[in-house]
């Protein structure tokens, strides 16, 4: 009665009407929501409608992205992630240890890589393995991969990065493209077919709407979720390779934070919280948005907390938004 | 005896004191009365917090603004002495309450009426209240030097022996026993935990008891706002940052259940407690401080471990006497 999803963000029935379902879907809503920012934003700036602007702009979501991406896949099997931006920390506390071994940038790649993957099997031993809440395990990790970063550097900071590695958070493949959008672009293709093409994604639904269901319809549940653990990891990993190269330095306290962001991508995206909804399309439209808004404001000198402000309303908004104007319609 | 010793609260309080004997065996004055009671009272503004989110997790939400409620309240107090120093302390702890909980029903009614789930709600007035102390502030801090004395002194008076910021932690406890364990809205609490649908057939009213838990939540990180800011002598847009997981890390060691319906007063003090003790021993046994993190992590994790295999034999809460039968 009361753990009904919230309405309009189920998956689109197919006897209806498929251009009014395609018109009136999430989606849509945020599309039009990107175009209304970018509107306000070309209005608001003089020094927003210009390449290296836009290309710029594309630093500000990226990252996180790569993460949402991961992380939508284990919110619709009905799990969460919070240590992400541990794992970043400890990807990146452990490639500057490397580093001060004389590592090249293949090794550092590979450090940052593996510890992701670890810290995601990690997650995933402890919630699939001992079946404990995933949102208590990773409240817990989360202190704990953190806290290791805080032992290995104390109050110090790793820096001195080979300048082939910070190519892969500062360099452009082309012209304004960077490797950073290049990567996420990839990434979310292959996740958009991994989710809404394969047998894989269809399974995932599957557990996150029933995972009892799909346990007695053959689904591997646990080893499913073991393997959604480690992919959040992986793209963990994978961004604290990019962050640390784009900044040139490790310090424990990085990328604080950005585990409520990569969820709010997620939710803002139309993925059900309640697991057994969603969509990568969706997922990357909300990173967009995202991404105009901090930019946006960015460009108008409006400080960090106050952003989140636009933020944490958008989320409320639009998620509150399908729910208002249902509740108006069987009023009518 | 096995009752005894599968019992949570008893555990808990077994692993504190065995955290107690370690320590005092290298600092024997670690176990003072008076350290313990100075820990006692470190640890009073968490242990208020954890009985807030306790309620709020009982009915399957979570609440991940508290700490940013705090924030904005104690802003919002601090700013209010700071600029009209006449104000009594009691008017300005009533009014945090108010506010706290205002913020609370901010949240509860976005639960209650839209039906939005509550760790989204919560994660978009997370940091919406946090920004609007930067909105008020400026970004400007409010220090010591502005606050009147009273407004810094009031929780640190002491009586009969102990700091009013003590009294205060036991008197929110004692009302949040007898919340829990005497009124309605207290059997409502668990019942919508352990069974959201029986609870409607019951004749409860499920959105609105989703709504007070907020509200509980909300008063008490009011009042922890103030307190907190009182306490720390400083208020800016930074207070608390990421203070809200350790509420709940407080719940989940103290016995919690994240699914709702299992959880007790008792089993929250002693939960914030652990923590306080590892937190005040680790610099007394000369651990850096860098370590306080990845150990409360792993002590995090232990108790989930634990926690999982008490809950699977166990009964829920409300039925554990039904079932002892």
């Amino acid at each position: 009665m009361t753990d009904i999803p919230a309405a309009g963000r189920q998956l689109p029935n197919r006897l209806d009407n498929p251009f009014k379902s395609a018109v009136l879907s999430w989606e849509t809503l945020l599309v039009l929501v990107a175009i209304a920012i970018f509107i306000a934003n070309s209005f608001a700036s003089p020094y927003f409608l210009n390449e290296w602007s836009l290309s710029d702009m594309t630093f500000n979501f990226t990252e996180k992205a790569l993460i949402a991406l991961a992380m939508a896949l284990l919110i619709i099997s009905g799990e969460i992630d919070l240590s992400v931006a541990s794992i970043i920390a400890l990807a990146s506390t452990l490639m500057g240890l490397a580093l001060q071994y004389g590592a090249d940038t293949p090794v550092l790649v590979a450090v940052g890589v593996a510890t992701g993957i670890a810290c995601g099997a990690f997650n995933g031993f402890l919630v699939t393995g001992l079946k404990l809440p995933s949102i208590v395990v990773t409240i817990g990790t989360m202190s704990l991969f953190r806290g290791i970063s805080f032992i290995i550097l104390g109050d110090q900071s790793f820096g001195g990065y080979p300048a082939s590695f910070s190519w892969f958070g500062q360099g452009y493949v082309t012209w304004v493209i960077s490797f950073e959008l290049v990567l996420f672009l990839v990434c979310a293709v292959i996740y958009w077919v991994v989710l809404h093409r394969t047998n894989f994604g269809r399974r995932i639904f599957a557990i996150g709407n029933n995972d009892v269901a799909a346990k007695f319809s053959g689904v591997r549940v646990e080893r499913i979720k073991f393997v959604l653990f480690c992919l959040t990891g992986l793209m963990s990993g994978i961004a604290a390779i990019l962050l640390t190269a784009r900044l040139g330095s490790t310090r424990p306290s990085i990328a604080q934070g950005w585990e409520l962001e990569a969820i709010t991508m997620v939710v803002l995206g139309g993925v059900s919280i309640l697991g057994g909804a969603g969509s990568i399309i969706g997922v990357v439209l909300a990173a967009l948005i995202m991404g105009l808004v901090t930019f946006g404001l960015g460009l108008l000198n409006v400080p960090g907390v106050i952003m989140s402000i636009f933020i944490g309303a958008l989320l409320i908004v639009v998620i509150a938004l399908p729910i208002l104007f249902k509740m108006w319609k069987q009023r009518a | 005896m096995k009752a005894l010793t599968k019992n949570r609260e008893v555990l808990l309080g077994l692993g504190i004191i065995l955290v107690l004997v370690l320590v005092t065996l290298r600092f024997p004055r670690f176990a003072e009365p008076r350290n313990l009671l100075t820990i006692f009272n470190d640890t009073s503004i968490l242990m208020m917090l954890a009985l807030g989110q306790m309620v709020v997790i009982l009915t399957r939400s979570i609440d991940l603004s508290m700490a940013s409620n705090l924030a904005l309240t104690g802003m919002i107090v601090a700013m209010l002495n700071a600029a009209a120093p006449w104000i009594t302390i009691p008017l300005l702890i009533a009014l945090a309450v108010c506010v706290g909980a205002a913020l609370g029903a901010f949240n509860g009614i976005l639960v209650w009426k839209l039906n939005i789930p509550p760790i989204v709600v919560t994660l978009g007035t997370l940091t919406i209240f946090r920004g609007l102390v930067f909105v008020i502030s400026g970004g400007a801090w409010v220090n010591a030097a502005q606050m009147s004395t009273e407004f810094i002194q009031f929780q640190r008076a002491a009586f009969l022996g102990l700091p009013v910021l003590s009294w205060t932690a036991i008197v929110v406890a004692v009302l949040f026993y007898l919340l829990m364990t005497r009124t309605s809205l207290g059997r409502a609490l668990y019942a919508i935990g352990v069974n959201p649908t029986a609870a409607v057939y019951t004749g409860i009213n499920v959105g609105f008891t989703k709504f007070m838990a907020f509200v509980i939540a909300g008063a008490v990180a009011g009042l922890a706002g103030y307190l907190w800011i009182s306490r720390y002598v400083i208020a800016s847009v930074e207070v608390a940052s990421g203070y809200e997981l350790t509420i709940i890390a407080a719940c989940v060691i103290g016995g919690v259940s994240i699914a709702g319906g299992i959880g007790s007063v008792v089993g929250v003090l002693l939960g914030a407690i652990f923590l306080g003790v590892i937190n005040n021993a680790l610099p007394v046994i000369n651990i850096s401080p860098f370590w306080q993190m990845a150990i409360s992590g792993a002590a995090i994790l232990l108790a989930v471990v634990l926690n999982a295999r008490g809950e699977r034999s166990k009964g829920r809460i409300i039925l554990k006497k039904a079932e002892a039968t």
